[in-house]
């Protein structure tokens, strides 16, 4: 087939046109028809679907019963005490334990995942180190839940923290049990699983870093703290954002831990919305109500998937 | 992307240069260690738990038991059989399988279009799959509920293998397109001036040369779907079919918490994610970071 014309992903057909082109269009609908029949059916309908159904309520077979236009989102964040509680000080509700969940599990995983990033570049044992630090991101969160609630267990003889807590002379802690520290518990644990992606990003971020650089500003008398904080973090900040961004993506969807550690409890104290929405709608029967708890959630993470979608269109742009 | 060995300072060059910087080191190797202790005695405990007999739990410290050696395989026993894990593992795998290969199959489909067919539309419609990656579960789970429901889908394992479906497809699609431009041009352009189909091309020239990134996105999938709790719960309806997410949590309320159970639960839990994470740990590795930082 002669011609001048160049297919291809960048390319722009020059010259005639041939009739390969068109037959190239229905191949295409053979390759993507079927994920796009999936994907529109299976998740851009019902989502569709969930947004008109926040508008209604629903009966114990979620079937609708009337509609209700916004009663359900005011009712939401003005008469729900267990979704957001602002009458207290400081404030209760699930939809702040997400934001202590924001504000801790994102920097203490990070923190942690850079600390051991740069720590253990500098040991003959770094794999064996960094693979004891990622083993829990393999593992489900039920998992996690499970081992956690083993050591966290208000028996000495059982929990290893309340263990090492009575061996210096204290009472033990009842961790998941006591309101005022379930969700720091839950945290921590959360952390302990998920720090592993934070480090193994860095790390490898970190030794993309040019040699050639540090040595000269070593040479230059930068002491390893100024080297840190002036030449590698800088450079660490695409990889820090785009562990944040699937931090902050996880608090969001944050379900199963909650569900197999605490049921939600004690009370209501360790809810988070994605508990909120699962328990109204499959407990309470209140679909609607549940579905409005949903498009929380995905406003909430529409602008992060708009940061995602904006970085990937500049590194197209770069790359 | 390669990840390169490199180390970040000069490697110590006189054997007196290496026991300086050992010591010097010290605090890092405390801390390090410190870490490590604390990443492993979670798991170690239960781990040491799970092979204890019942009473012994109750009474004595799992480390305590390092040194008495009484262990047992009952608790195990118990919960393959009692506690139906054994049938769980089955309706796991019945599960996950399914669940891995037919996302894989339609993302490497349309991948290979948004990588190296021209149509109309072709990157708007990519950025769409790629926005709807964040969705979550959430927002489809009623409908979706419904209509299997009405499709009698629900009572057998076709819905689940079909919401799986749907959302591991937009990050495959993501992964698998970013590896297929990544292929020499030239390769593709010589077939079809052979006069391959794309079908052809597809099949011959790009999946042979794509086992890394297939396998990544599978395996990453495959560790997404066994560990799943909340689609389970809700598109799983037949408890006979419970996969071990959910029967594990069912030990719990039962029971109370019967340490000797839920422990060695837990780990059968645990063994086919550890199991893949040892085996093919560099792919899973790769997948996480062409998803994340690419």
């Amino acid at each position: 087939m002669s011609s001048t014309a160049v297919p291809g992903p960048v390319g722009r057909p020059r010259g005639r046109r041939l009739p390969f082109y068109k037959r190239e269009n229905w191949q295409a609908l053979l390759f993507i028809g079927p994920a796009v029949l999936v994907l529109a059916g299976l998740v851009l309908y019902p989502l569709i679907n969930t947004i008109v159904l926040s508008f209604a309520n629903t009966n114990g077979r979620l079937e609708i019963t009337r509609w209700v236009g916004f009663d359900n989102y005011k009712t939401l964040f003005t008469d729900d005490k267990d979704f957001l509680n602002l009458e207290v000080f400081p404030p209760e509700g699930a939809l702040i334990n997400n934001l202590k969940w924001v504000v801790l599990y994102t920097s203490i995983s990070l923190a942690l995942g850079l600390l051991i990033a740069v720590l253990s570049v500098r040991v003959f044992y770094e794999s064996y180190i960094k693979a004891v630090i990622f083993i829990p991101m393999a593992i489900s969160a039920t998992a996690v839940a499970i081992i956690w609630k083993f050591v966290y267990d208000p028996d000495p003889n059982i929990g290893s923290l309340n263990a090492v807590i009575s061996a210096f002379g204290a009472d033990p802690i009842s961790w998941y049990g006591r309101a005022d520290v379930v969700n720091y518990a839950l945290i921590f644990a959360y952390v302990w699983a998920s720090t592993g992606f934070a480090m193994v990003v860095l790390s490898a971020a970190l030794k993309g870093i040019s040699q050639e650089v540090i040595e000269a500003a070593r040479t230059d008398g930068a002491s390893e703290w100024d080297i840190f904080r002036r030449i590698q973090l800088p450079l660490l900040s695409l990889p820090i954002s785009v562990v944040a961004v699937w931090l902050l993506i996880n608090v969001i969807k944050l379900f199963d831990i909650i569900y197999v550690m605490t049921g939600g409890g004690p009370g209501n104290a360790s809810e988070v919305i994605a508990f909120t929405m699962y328990d109204e709608t499959f407990q309470n029967g209140e679909a609607g109500y549940g579905a409005a708890v949903a498009v929380v959630m995905l406003l909430l993470i529409v602008p992060i998937m708009l940061f995602n979608i904006r970085r990937f269109r500049s590194e197209r742009v770069v790359g | 992307m390669a990840t390169a060995e490199v180390s970040v300072e000069r490697p110590a060059a006189t054997t007196g240069e290496k026991a300086v910087r050992m010591i010097s080191r010290t605090p890092i190797h405390v801390g390090l260690l410190l870490i490590a202790v604390i990443w492993l005695v979670p798991t170690v405990g239960l781990a040491v738990t799970s092979f204890r007999p019942r009473d012994e739990i109750q009474s004595s410290s799992w480390w305590s038991s390092l040194t008495d050696f009484n262990f047992t395989l009952h608790n195990y026993d118990l919960v393959l059989t009692n506690a139906k894990m054994g049938t769980a593992f089955v309706s796991s795998l019945m599960i996950t399988i399914p669940s891995t290969l037919l996302p894989l199959t339609l993302a490497a489909m349309a991948a290979y279009a948004f990588s190296w067919i021209r149509f109309p539309f072709r990157d708007t419609i990519f950025l769409l799959i790629v926005a709807l990656m964040v969705v979550p579960i959430q927002m489809a789970l009623v409908p979706l509920l419904q209509r299997f429901r009405d499709f009698g889908l629900a009572d057998w394992y076709w819905g689940i293998w079909l919401a799986h479906t749907a959302f591991g497809l937009p990050l495959g699609i993501f992964l698998l397109r970013n590896f297929f431009i990544t292929l020499p041009r030239d390769l593709i352009e010589a077939a079809k001036v052979d006069g391959a189909s794309h079908a052809r091309i597809f099949l011959k020239v790009v999946l042979p040369l794509s086992v890394p990134a297939l396998a990544s996105f599978a395996i990453f999938q495959f560790l997404w779907v066994w560990n799943d709790l909340l689609m389970a719960l809700i598109f799983v309806q037949n408890s006979d079919l419970w996969p071990m997410t959910i029967r594990i949590n069912q030990l719990q309320s039962t029971y109370g918490i019967e340490w000797h159970l839920l422990s060695a639960g837990a780990f059968l839990l645990m063994i086919v994610p550890l199991a893949v994470f040892f085996a093919l740990q560099r792919y899973f590795v790769q997948g996480l970071l062409s998803g994340s930082v690419k």
